[in-house]
């Protein structure tokens, strides 16, 4: 029925909703995926990030990423702890992705005024975020071609829903 | 609406000021907005995880609950970039992606769908974390509280798809919320076009604003989270987002230091909320009370133990017993004053038994606190209060 319609082909059945342009998908589509699909064009390094980092993220998560008790989660440590009693989940231990930090970054970040950094700050930001976890060197840029190519050590950290995993016993 | 009501307010000012009212025993005046007893004080129990305003969570009082229905003012609440104010009218759900016709709705444009309701139990996947570390709360409603029921009103999610033409190629969709942090969680298809459902309505009214008004996504028995609100953004893809809200949380973290990613539906589950944590009881007669609910379907059997777990007695089921929704059971118990230790355990349709703390620690670890289903058992004290063991 909905083809019948002709000329008319984007609106549905019951007659409700207008076409999305492809400018306004644009404006609102920030997703970026693992494979670094989604990236804008841009570019940042850890040594750019620095000052971006303490004048906007350093008030919640310290001056390296050490996060403020029971206010702001931290961005470091705990490589090397997941299989431990005791695990530490932080971007370096445990985020698979680099993407999902830029993403993460440009979407929320700063947590009271998101959105407000441009492109080139929030990969800036996200080097130097990957510096502090000693993934990479402050120097590098990282752009739109090379970000989702940064190795997570937890990248291979992650399982399908394994349940129902637990049986219980009458 | 909004004239009629300023109208109805004149009204009432009229009789409350201008006539003088007469002796009456008859009592207040109408309200046109309802409010419980000034007597009945239950509430939510508040936890802010920021500085920010509106971030963190807010936790229903099941102890002081009847029925299987939490009203729209108790329904707990968890935000994570706080609570924006959105005018409907102004609200748009845009639609793109692997579709054949990209597309936009308002809110006047989704309401004109054919819609449905249903009860459904919505929980948080993070509802009672710390207690897999024996980290556990004074009361069920710090310990259990992230979860309640409400009746659902909306859209069928895949009827609207129907508008936009899904593309074969499509496998998840990433659902987004017009909140500061814009959440986004991707979805598999296959719930997207089983029961997902664009909601607009609970308990009989439009969304509360804590709720995601206008929009909501509401997926029957899969983590609240993924039941993104002020919905605005559905984008179909290939692939999932890796959104940090689906890999840095919301994934459970095992003994092998391996976490499960995408775990989605709830697992069957029980507690009792009366008596429980905090309370004090007299010896003699007690209806044991509680909820039990299940993503996985209907709630089959619900077991209590008043000898620590070692005979087990069904408890009767309050009918009908609604898939997807909580389930109220009640047991009667004649206390004899001397110290004993009371639980409740729940069967699904699925075969699948609730676990002990024990048996699921010993698969899970204490790394990861989501999706923790465990029994609960309430000590009850030679005194009469009841405290977690």
């Amino acid at each position: 029925m909905c083809k019948l319609v002709g000329f008319l082909v984007a609106v549905s059945c019951f007659g409700q909703g207008r076409p999305a342009s492809a400018e306004l998908i644009q404006k609102l589509d920030i997703t970026v995926f693992a494979d670094g699909r989604g990236l804008p064009v841009g570019k940042g390094t850890a040594a750019a990030g620095r000052a971006i980092y303490k004048s906007k993220c350093a008030v919640c998560h310290n001056d390296n990423g050490e996060g403020r008790e029971k206010q702001y989660p931290a961005l470091i440590g705990g490589i090397g702890t997941l299989a431990t009693e005791r695990s530490v989940k932080r971007v370096g231990s445990f985020w698979p992705y680099a993407t999902t930090v830029f993403d993460y970054i440009r979407r929320s970040m700063p947590f009271d005024h998101p959105r407000t950094m441009g492109v080139d700050e929030v990969y800036a930001v996200t080097a130097f975020v990957l510096h502090l976890n000693g993934l990479v060197a402050e120097g590098m840029e990282l752009n739109e071609k090379n970000l989702a190519a940064v190795k997570m050590p937890n990248r291979d950290g992650f399982v399908p829903d394994q349940r129902p995993d637990v049986k219980a016993r009458r | 609406m909004k004239n009629r009501r300023r109208f109805l307010a004149f009204g009432a000012g009229v009789l409350a000021g201008c006539k003088k009212a007469p002796d009456s025993e008859s009592g207040a005046h109408m309200r046109v907005y309802g409010e419980r007893a000034p007597g009945e004080t239950s509430a939510r129990w508040i936890l802010e995880l920021s500085a920010s305003p509106g971030t963190g969570s807010s936790r229903t009082p099941l102890a002081d609950l009847y029925g299987t229905i939490t009203p729209t003012s108790l329904h707990y609440e968890r935000h994570h970039s706080g609570v924006p104010a959105i005018e409907a009218s102004k609200h748009e759900l845009v639609i793109h992606g692997l579709v054949e016709k990209p597309l936009v709705l308002t809110m006047e444009d989704i309401r004109k769908f054919p819609s449905f309701s249903r009860t459904y139990f919505m929980e948080c996947g993070g509802n009672t974390m710390g207690e897999q570390r024996g980290n556990t709360q004074p009361d069920v409603q710090r310990s259990h509280g992230l979860l309640s029921g409400a009746e659902w009103t909306g859209v069928p999610l895949r009827e609207v798809l129907k508008a936009v033409g899904v593309k074969p190629e499509a496998k998840w969709m990433i659902a987004e919320g017009a909140d500061a942090g814009r959440m986004a969680r991707s979805i598999p298809i296959e719930k997207v076009m089983d029961d997902a459902l664009l909601a607009y309505g609970q308990n009989g009214e439009a969304l509360r604003p804590e709720q995601g008004y206008p929009l909501r996504l509401f997926l029957p028995g899969w983590e609240g989270n993924t039941c993104v609100k002020w919905l605005h953004r559905l984008q179909f893809a290939d692939a999932p987002a890796y959104s940090a809200k689906e890999t840095a949380y919301y994934t459970e973290l095992g003994k092998d230091g391996k976490a499960q990613i995408f775990t989605f539906v709830m697992e069957a589950r029980s507690v009792i909320t009366r008596p429980s944590g905090l309370q004090k009881i007299a010896p003699g007669f007690h209806e044991i009370t509680g909820l039990a609910w299940t993503g996985k379907g209907r709630i089959t059997q619900v077991e209590v133990s008043v000898d620590g777990g070692k005979t087990w007695a069904e408890a009767e089921l309050q009918q009908p017993v609604l898939p997807l929704a909580l389930v109220r059971f009640r047991y009667p118990w004649t206390w004899d004053g001397k110290e004993a230790v009371i639980q409740s355990r729940c069967t699904d349709e699925t075969g699948f038994l609730q676990p002990t703390h024990e048996e699921l620690v010993e698969v899970r670890g204490s790394n990861s606190g989501y999706h923790y289903n465990a029994i609960k058992p309430w000590r009850v004290g030679a005194d009469g209060m009841v405290t977690h063991v």
